[in-house]
This record gives structure tokens, C-alpha cells and sequence, in this order.
């Protein structure tokens, strides 16, 4: 093992993570989880800029039915396939996992690094590489295809960007691949003594579940590309009809990927609503045991069902039936989990946080978008509804409302830990509700839309339409503004906010006993495990202005079984 | 010596006298890698011989299974899943079991559409054949 | 199971002191134990080589969709691979995995020197296989026995010379050899001669809508039988089944990314054979032995399968 700097490294080092070596070398070339977990962080906030320019673009577009001279058509194609793919490859997949997670995971788990550290830099800069494959595919002539690429149109006609962004997918799934692997290593053999499974924050089985789909699904993704890029290059006649070949084919192995990659979008933001409902009520987390292994449950079902996105797509009749009755049971897990958080929240001692504002969001939210689905699940009102503004909205509740809200809320939730500052509560709540507001006013009208029959991805629409995209584009940029608002504020308490206690809410896993933000290794010594939803033993300490948990009484509590 | 340092596998038996001792992990004994190694190269001659031998249907499940006889001699003994922990043979086993889901899926699919399409050439290779090789196939032969 | 030893360490140290780490150079500072290292560097390589199981697995997903929609396909075009090449490659790659967990068991009981000829021979092994991959590939490019519209370009004369295989028809036309006898190697099995092509006694299938082969297909008349010479240019052949360019795409995706793989393997084996040659490797750290080992199992593992589905259908 060969590091830049010969100090055994756990000797005793005087400040954090943050001041533990400096200069940008030592960036580059770190190991350690905390600083690659921030670099994610500030790469995939800014591709959620961009793609979120691209997003305003689009819906500024569609304020007018009609053509416009500042936006072709194959202009307006371009700005939504980038919009969905940047979104989905670069922001919201990486995000949780790769952002929060790697920060947070070895912490809550009591280890000092992931397993493999090498590998987790070595997915950070594939993740570069991919998006510089993106960016040199705009260069190259862009893409239109749609982020799901359908031949076939990717594979026959499109344009020259498109080789390159599929190479860049390409990259990208690799780089989710080497975390999940990262995760699962390290969730099975860096535990301390006494983290048993059970003992696990939600928020890891979340991971956990996260990781294993990341697995399976995502190599699957990788030869859909390549067979893609070969068959675009080479013209082999496996997805195009011209040579003999088959789309709906491309469709099955494109959606056993994406389906899956749903619920890696999901899945940690679940996790994360656990650990911020659970701790900013002050209440035991109802339902342990069933919330874990819905985790577990939503991640293999989630294979299961990926035809529900081809049932106008030529599949055939049986399957159709097949997979629309599968598609029911997904919901199930997930409803499990709603109803527990809400029984969390029942007769808890709510702290009405900003971070436990995007909680709250989240499960109005995710409702919404979950019980959307089921229109889209039934195969009569799919025929009416697919390809229609009714799926865009039912994947933006559950995609931007429930995941990426998630991810903000967690950003809320860890930011003290991650940077030692605490951030103006009062801006922040007037960022969430701007989202809010702005999130329902952008998407529930698109539900209306497409009930009546607008098609998605279009750039023309009839004008008895446009009241409805009048609002939904008057939401969008008060959601741009609730964004901007939150990232002006969290930017601004890097430099003149209050310097954060260990723990400023109140939590009992063992990220909340190191200090904020963790020395470099973690912990200084090895951490005692007890119930990490029992809040017994966590007490508000005056002088410190944060809270600190008796350890003793925390691990005694766990060891004689009191709190469940 | 702290006893946290040893594995809990059993890596006394395949040594042979006087060689050294690994600090983890298990030591396979010669005479079970020939014997794997020899074994894999029967069934190979087998399975080829197989191929000039008339079995109908038989022919590719009898390929397959030997394949599957030789990735069982392959996994448990080359790649020490034998003596290893049941987890990293679950982790095997289960990744196939998705590719099995996927083919099972796929296939049921593709099968319930295959009698309606098209048979015989498309257009773009009838245009090349027609051009190039005038007594290739104008249909196709089933 | 985490490994790490339990205690109840109040002192000021992290887990069972620095012991360890100053015992054992190559433990991380992460790790408590060189067990605990080992075996999550093995699951952690376990953990890849199921994604691996899955990448390869949807190619198979692709072959078992192909050959099930067109089985005459296979059969027929499986003719113009070299059965025994194929089986010459399998052993190959099989001493080579031999060479490879001698090689792991030479470092676990601390046999350098061992260790540095297995890897050698390993390496030898991988370079062989490719060497002999290049020959086959080579030789069917010659034929254009190539993937979507290549393959029905006409095999030209040099092309054919560089394949040993006679082009021109022979004086006489002799009736079908029905099955060519594959172990005759390069042959000089010719054409025989077609006599010349009276198109108008073959009616025109008429035309669907673009891209799509019409239903309406006509059976051409007063056909001359050809000989089935799979070292003959296919697109004579009137047995050839319709998409047979298929199997050779799937042929080379399937044989091409298990190739992208073993150069991968010379690689990375000849990494650790640099590794060994300076003394990196003993029986008390061999764990990229052992990680290096289980990949190129799974390169063999993915070979056992390959070879009987496109080598060995009758």
C-alpha cells in the first residue's frame, strides 16, 4: 500500500479531513471516502445545473405551440435527450450513492474507509470520463435520440454525437458498478463489533439494496451500449429491420437496465427519509425489521417488471399481461415504507427542520408519484396514457420529487457533518417551499396534460394546451429559484456559518459521534454500537449548542434489549 | 502470536512436509488441480467427439451439459469455492439466476411474435444478393 | 461476519493497536487483520465477477434468441468454423488455468521461483489462445465471412488465394456433398460450375414496404443443384438460410468481447508476473495472485460455454 505522505496515518493528526493535507495534489490523488464523496457531490451538483438549464430551456420552449425562430426542432430534441440524460447518467444515479453515501456509509457503519479506497477514486474519474464523453459528444453533433436511445433511429439515422455519449454511458456504468461493488464489500466486512445487520442504520440497507442492483443491472446496460455502438458502426442487423433485426429486442435489454436503475434512483433516498424522519422526530423508527427488507424486496422485484415500459411497443400479448400483474406487487415494499414512516412521525417530537421539510415533502410526493403509476401499470389506460405527458409527470414526482429531494434533504441533514457549518434554517425553508410550490405547479398540471392526450418529447402541441404549459413553465422557474435560493445560502454558511457541533440534531448513529466535520480517519477510537433509532440516551447539552449521546447508557440500552 | 490473525479455515491438510504455510486463506492439494485439470481435458476430447455423432436433439443439451459439468470442476476447484465461504458461491450462482430471468422473459417474448414476422431476406441483402450472387437463396429454407 | 477480533478497547488506540499493521506491511490502515484483507479482497473480486457473469449473460441472451428464432441458421453456418481449432483453443485455455492456481498455490507456500514459471506459462497460454484466435479470424475475413452488410460482398480473387480456397468453377458440375467433412482443412473443394444463370425463369419477389421482406416470396425454378462447400464463397450457395449474417455477428461480439478479455488477462497476469519476478508475492501476501487467479477462471469459464455453442453444433 503506497500513500503520498509517510505518516502512519493513525497516529493522533491535529484538525479534520478538511485540513489533514492540503493542496490540490492531495485532492486529486486522495483515498480517502470523505473527500471523494465531496468531489462527487460538487460534480453532480453541477451537472444538475446544466441539465437543469437544459430543463428551462425546453420549458421555456413550450411556452409556444407553435414553431419559434430561437429553437429548431432538431435543436428543441437535443435539449431534452440531454436534459434526460445528464439527469439520469451523471446526476440522479450517482448522487445519493456516490455523493452522500461515500461520505457517509463508512461513518455510520463505524469503519475507517470502504473497502477497496483505490477503486472508489478510480470510479470517481470514470465518472469524468464519462461526462467528458458527453460533453465531446455535443461537439461532435449532439444527440436527439431521446435518453433512451430506441433504434431504430439511434442505430440508423440520429446524429454524430451519438457514438461518443453511448461510449460515455458506457464509462458511467463502470463507474456505478466499481461503487456498488465498493459497497458491498464493505457493508459485509468492515462492521465493528456488535453492528450486526440489525443493528444497521436504514440508510445502509438502502445502499446495501442500491449496490446490489447496481451489480446485476448496470453490466447489462453496458453491452445494450455497445451492441448499440456496434450496430450503429458496423451495421450487424440484430436491433435494425433494415438488416433483419428486431427493436423491440433493443427495448428488452435497454429497460432490464433502466427499469432496475429506477429503484437505484429510489432506493437511498428511502434511506434517507428513514434516518431524517426517524431523527427529526425524536422517535424510534417504526417497523426496522420491515422497512429493511422491503429494501432488499423493492431491489429484487424491480427485475421483474421492466416490460411495463414496452406494453405498446409490439411485446407480445402474454407478456404484456406478465409483466403489467408484476408491476402491482412493486408497489407493495414501497407503500410498507411510507406507512411506516408515517407511524414514525405519529406522536413523535417533531423538529421542524429544513431537512425534515424535504422529509415531509417526500412522502407527499413520492405518494403522488407512486399512486400515478398505477395507471401506468394497468395495461387498458396505459394504451390511452404511454408516450403522453402523464408518464413525464409521474417520473418527475418520483424521480426529481421524491429522489432528488431526498438527496437534497439529506445534503440538509449532513451538512453540518460534512462541513462543520451550520446553515441559515430560515432560507432554507423558503428554498424547500419555493421547490415545492414550484415542483407541484411544474408537474401535477402535466398529469392533466396528458390525460388529454399530449404526447411527450414534442415540440409543437395544439393550442387548447397551452394554459396548462403556461403554469407548468411558470413552476419551473420558481423551482429554478427555490434551487438557486438553496445554493446561495448553503455556499454562503461554507463562510459565515455558525461552526457545527457534533450533533446538531440529535442523532444515534455513529456519524453524529465524531466530530463535525470527522477527523481523517473516522474515528479515534473504535466506536461502541447501540440502537441507532434509540434517542434515549440523547440529550441536549447547552454549552455545546448540539446534542451528545451518553454512550454508555446508549450501548447498556441495546444490550438489554429496552427500545427495541 | 495475537490468534485474531489466523483464518478459521482449515489450510493444515494439502501442504506437504517442509513447505511453507500461508498466513490466509486455503492450500489446495496437487493431486486435486491435476486431477481437476485432466478431468476438464477428457470431457473437452469427449464433447468434440460428441459433435460428429448423430444425436438429434440430444446433441446440444449433452454439449451443454458437459459445459456445465466443466464450469462445476472449474468453479469449485481452480476457484476454491469447495473450501471457500457458501456466501461467494451464492453470489455466482445468483448472478447467473438473473441471466436465466432474462433469457426466460426474452425468449417467451420472442416466441410468442416469431410465427408472424417476415420470413426470407430483407430488402437491403436481397438488393446485394440479387447484384452479386444470382443463385443465392431467394427464400428461405426452413 | 465481520472478522475483526471483538474486545473492548477503551485506550486511546483504534482497534487492537498498531501490532498488526507494523507486523504486516502490506495491511491497509482500513483493515484489522490480513484475514479480514483477504477475504474482502475475495468477495470484492467475487462481487466483479458476477457483473461479469451478467455482461457476458446478456450476449448469451442475445445467442439464445437468435438461434432460437432462426435454428437452421446456426446449423448451417457453424460449418465454416474450425471445430478442432476451437477444441485446441479450449485445451489451451484450460493448461493455462492449470498453470494459473499452480501458480496461486506456488505463492501460498512461498515458492517464488514456481510462482514466476506458472505465471509465465499462464501468460504463454493467454498468448497462444490469441495467436490462434488471429488465424481463425483472419482466414474468415478472407471469405468476408464478416458481420451485417459486409457479409454479402462477393469474395474477391486475392482474397480467395489468401484462403486457399479455389474460386473458380470446375469443368464439370458434380451433385451436393451433403455433410463436407470440416477436418479436411484448407481444401480445394471448388465450385461446380453454374451454368449460365437464365434469370428469367426465376420470377421477381415483389417488393414490400422498405425494410421489410415481402411475404410473398417466389420459389426460383429449375434451380442447378451447388455443392454445400463451407470453404466456399457462401453467397453461391443456394443452401445458405436467410440473415445468416447473424450468426456471424453474434459469432464475433460473443468471441470478440471474451478476446477483449484474455488481452485484458495478458495484461494484467504480466503485471503480476513483473510483481513476482521482484519478490512481491509470499505465502504471507498473495491475495493478487489469488484475485488474478479467480478472474482468468471466469475468462476459462466463459470459453467452456462459448465453445460447445458455436464450435460443436451438429
Amino acid at each position: 500500500m503506497t500513500t503520498l505522505d509517510t505518516r502512519p496515518i493513525h497516529d493522533e493528526v491535529p484538525g479534520n479531513y478538511l485540513t489533514f493535507r492540503r493542496g490540490i495534489l492531495s485532492w486529486i490523488f486522495t483515498l480517502d471516502h470523505k473527500r471523494i464523496g465531496v468531489m462527487y457531490l460538487v460534480a453532480v451538483l453541477v451537472s444538475f445545473f446544466v441539465g437543469g438549464v437544459m430543463a428551462l430551456l425546453v420549458r421555456t420552449k413550450l411556452l409556444f405551440p407553435g414553431e419559434v425562430e430561437w429553437m429548431t426542432f432538431d435543436q428543441y430534441n437535443k435539449a431534452f435527450t440531454l436534459h434526460g440524460a445528464i439527469m439520469v447518467f451523471l446526476v440522479i444515479i450517482p448522487s445519493i450513492p456516490a455523493a452522500l453515501g461515500n461520505f457517509v456509509l463508512p461513518i455510520m457503519l463505524g469503519a475507517k474507509d470502504v473497502a477497496f479506497p483505490r477503486l472508489n477514486l478510480f470510479s470517481f474519474y470514470l465518472w469524468i470520463m464519462g461526462a467528458i464523453c458527453a460533453v465531446y459528444s455535443l461537439i461532435a453533433g449532439g444527440f436527439d435520440t431521446g435518453w433512451t436511445f430506441y433504434t431504430p433511429y439511434s442505430s440508423q439515422f440520429s446524429t454524430g454525437g451519438t457514438i461518443p455519449v453511448l461510449v460515455g454511458v458506457f464509462i458511467l456504468g463502470f463507474s456505478s458498478i466499481f461503487t456498488g461493488v465498493n459497497f458491498v464489500v464493505t457493508i459485509h466486512k468492515l462492521r465493528p463489533p456488535g453492528m450486526t445487520w440489525f443493528r444497521m442504520p436504514l440508510f445502509l440497507w438502502a445502499l446495501y439494496a442500491t449496490a446490489l442492483i447496481q451489480i446485476l443491472a448496470t453490466p447489462v446496460l453496458g453491452i445494450t451500449v455497445a451492441l448499440l455502438v456496434v450496430e450503429r458502426a458496423f451495421n450487424i442487423g440484430i436491433f435494425d429491420p433494415v438488416m433483419g433485426g428486431d427493436p423491440v429486442l433493443f427495448q428488452h435489454f435497454f429497460w432490464f437496465y433502466s427499469h432496475p436503475a429506477v429503484y437505484i434512483m429510489i432506493l437511498p433516498g428511502m434511506g434517507i427519509i428513514s434516518e431524517i424522519i426517524a431523527v427529526h422526530s425524536h422517535r424510534h423508527i417504526f417497523g426496522f425489521r420491515f422497512i429493511a427488507f422491503s429494501s432488499i424486496a423493492i431491489a429484487i422485484f424491480s427485475f421483474l417488471v421492466w416490460g411495463h415500459h414496452m406494453f405498446t411497443s409490439g411485446q407480445s400479448p402474454l407478456m404484456n399481461v406478465l409483466f403489467s400483474a408484476i408491476t402491482f406487487s412493486v408497489a407493495i415494499p414501497s407503500a410498507v415504507k411510507v406507512f411506516n414512516w408515517l407511524a414514525t412521525l405519529y406522536k413523535g417530537s417533531i423538529s421542524l427542520n429544513t431537512a425534515m421539510w424535504y422529509g415531509l415533502s417526500f412522502i407527499f410526493l413520492f405518494t403522488i408519484g407512486g399512486l400515478t403509476g398505477i395507471p401506468l401499470a394497468v395495461l387498458s389506460t396505459d394504451i390511452h396514457l404511454h408516450d403522453t405527458y402523464f408518464v413525464v409527470a409521474h417520473f418527475h414526482y418520483v424521480m426529481m420529487g421524491s429522489a432528488l429531494i431526498a438527496m437534497i434533504g439529506g445534503l440538509h441533514h449532513w451538512w453540518p457533518k460534512m462541513t462543520g457549518r451550520m446553515f441559515n434554517e430560515t432560507w432554507g425553508k423558503i428554498g424547500c417551499a419555493l421547490v415545492f410550490v414550484g415542483f407541484n405547479m411544474t408537474f401535477f398540471t402535466q398529469f392533466m396534460l396528458g390525460s388529454q392526450g399530449m404526447p411527450r418529447r414534442y415540440y409543437m402541441y395544439k393550442p387548447e394546451f397551452q394554459i396548462y404549459h403556461h403554469i407548468s413553465t411558470g413552476g419551473s422557474y420558481i423551482m429554478g429559484l427555490g434551487f438557486v435560493i438553496t445554493a446561495i445560502y448553503l455556499l454562503h454558511s461554507l463562510f459565515a456559518g455558525r461552526k457545527a457541533p457534533a450533533n446538531p440534531w440529535g442523532g444515534a448513529s455513529l456519524e453524529w459521534q465524531c466530530t463535525s466535520p470527522p477527523p481523517h480517519d473516522n474515528f479515534s477510537v473504535t466506536p461502541r454500537v447501540g440502537d441507532c433509532y434509540d434517542f434515549s440516551a440523547v440529550s441536549w447539552d447547552e454549552k455545546q449548542q448540539g446534542y451528545v449521546v451518553d454512550v454508555e447508557a446508549h450501548v447498556a440500552a441495546a444490550q438489554s434489549g429496552k427500545g427495541h | 502470536m495475537a490468534s485474531h490473525a489466523h483464518s478459521s479455515h482449515d489450510h493444515g491438510h494439502g501442504h506437504a512436509h517442509g513447505e511453507a504455510h500461508p498466513l490466509v486463506g486455503h492450500l489446495v492439494p496437487y493431486s486435486t488441480l491435476f486431477a481437476t485439470g485432466a478431468a476438464l481435458l477428457v470431457l473437452t476430447v469427449i464433447t468434440v467427439a460428441a459433435r460428429y455423432v448423430d444425436l438429434g436433439e440430444a446433441n446440444i443439451y449433452l454439449a451443454i451439459g458437459i459445459a456445465v459439468v466443466k464450469a462445476t470442476l472449474v468453479s469449485l476447484f481452480f476457484m476454491h469455492l469447495r473450501w471457500d465461504r457458501p456466501f461467494n458461491l451464492m453470489v455466482l450462482v445468483g448472478s447467473m439466476l438473473f441471466v436465466v430471468l432474462m433469457m426466460v422473459f426474452c425468449m417467451m417474448d420472442v416466441g410468442q411474435y416469431m410465427d408472424t414476422e417476415n420470413k426470407g431476406n430483407p430488402k437491403a441483402v436481397q438488393n446485394y444478393l440479387d447484384a452479386n450472387a444470382p443463385f443465392a437463396p431467394v427464400t428461405s429454407k426452413k | 461476519m465481520s472478522h475483526s477480533a471483538s474486545h473492548a478497547d477503551s485506550h486511546g488506540h483504534g482497534s487492537h493497536g498498531h501490532g498488526d499493521h507494523a507486523k504486516y506491511p502490506f495491511l491497509a490502515h482500513h483493515f484489522d487483520t490480513p484475514n479480514q484483507q483477504f477475504e474482502s479482497g475475495k468477495l470484492g473480486m467475487w462481487v466483479f465477477l458476477a457483473t461479469e457473469v451478467l455482461f457476458f449473460g446478456a450476449l448469451f441472451v442475445m445467442y439464445a434468441i437468435l438461434r432460437f428464432k432462426d435454428p437452421q441458421v446456426f446449423s448451417y453456418a457453424a460449418n465454416y468454423l474450425d471445430t478442432i481449432l476451437g477444441g485446441i483453443n479450449t485445451c489451451v485455455l484450460i493448461l493455462s488455468s492449470l498453470t494459473m492456481a499452480i501458480g496461486v498455490r506456488a505463492a501460498q507456500t512461498n515458492k517464488k521461483g514456481l510462482l514466476s514459471l506458472c505465471l509465465a506459462l499462464t501468460l504463454a497460454g493467454a498468448i497462444g489462445f490469441l495467436v490462434i484466435k488471429y488465424f481463425e479470424y483472419t482466414h474468415k475475413f478472407h471469405l468476408n465471412l464478416k458481420w451485417g452488410q459486409a457479409f454479402y460482398q462477393p469474395v474477391t480473387e486475392a482474397d480467395a488465394a489468401a484462403a486457399k480456397v479455389e474460386a473458380k468453377p470446375v469443368e464439370n458440375p458434380v451433385l451436393a456433398i451433403s455433410s463436407p467433412n470440416p477436418s479436411a482443412g484448407a481444401s480445394t473443394v471448388s465450385l461446380a460450375s453454374p451454368p449460365p444463370a437464365d434469370k428469367t425463369a426465376i420470377a421477381a419477389p415483389k417488393m414490400g414496404p422498405d425494410g421489410v421482406a415481402t411475404t410473398e416470396m417466389v420459389e426460383a425454378v429449375d434451380k442447378p443443384v451447388h455443392a454445400a462447400h463451407p470453404e466456399g464463397p457462401h453467397l453461391l450457395d443456394p443452401d445458405m438460410p436467410a440473415n445468416t449474417h447473424r450468426f456471424f455477428a453474434i459469432y464475433y461480439i460473443m468471441t470478440g468481447l471474451h478476446g477483449i478479455h484474455v488481452v485484458i488477462g495478458v495484461g494484467v497476469i504480466g503485471w503480476l508476473l513483473v510483481g513476482s519476478l521482484r519478490g512481491r508475492y509470499s505465502s504471507d501476501y498473495y491475495t493478487p495472485v489469488d484475485l488474478v487467479g479467480l478472474y482468468w477462471h471466469v475468462v476459462d469459464l466463459v470459453w467452456i460455454f462459448l465453445f460447445p455453442l458455436f464450435y460443436l453444433i451438429h
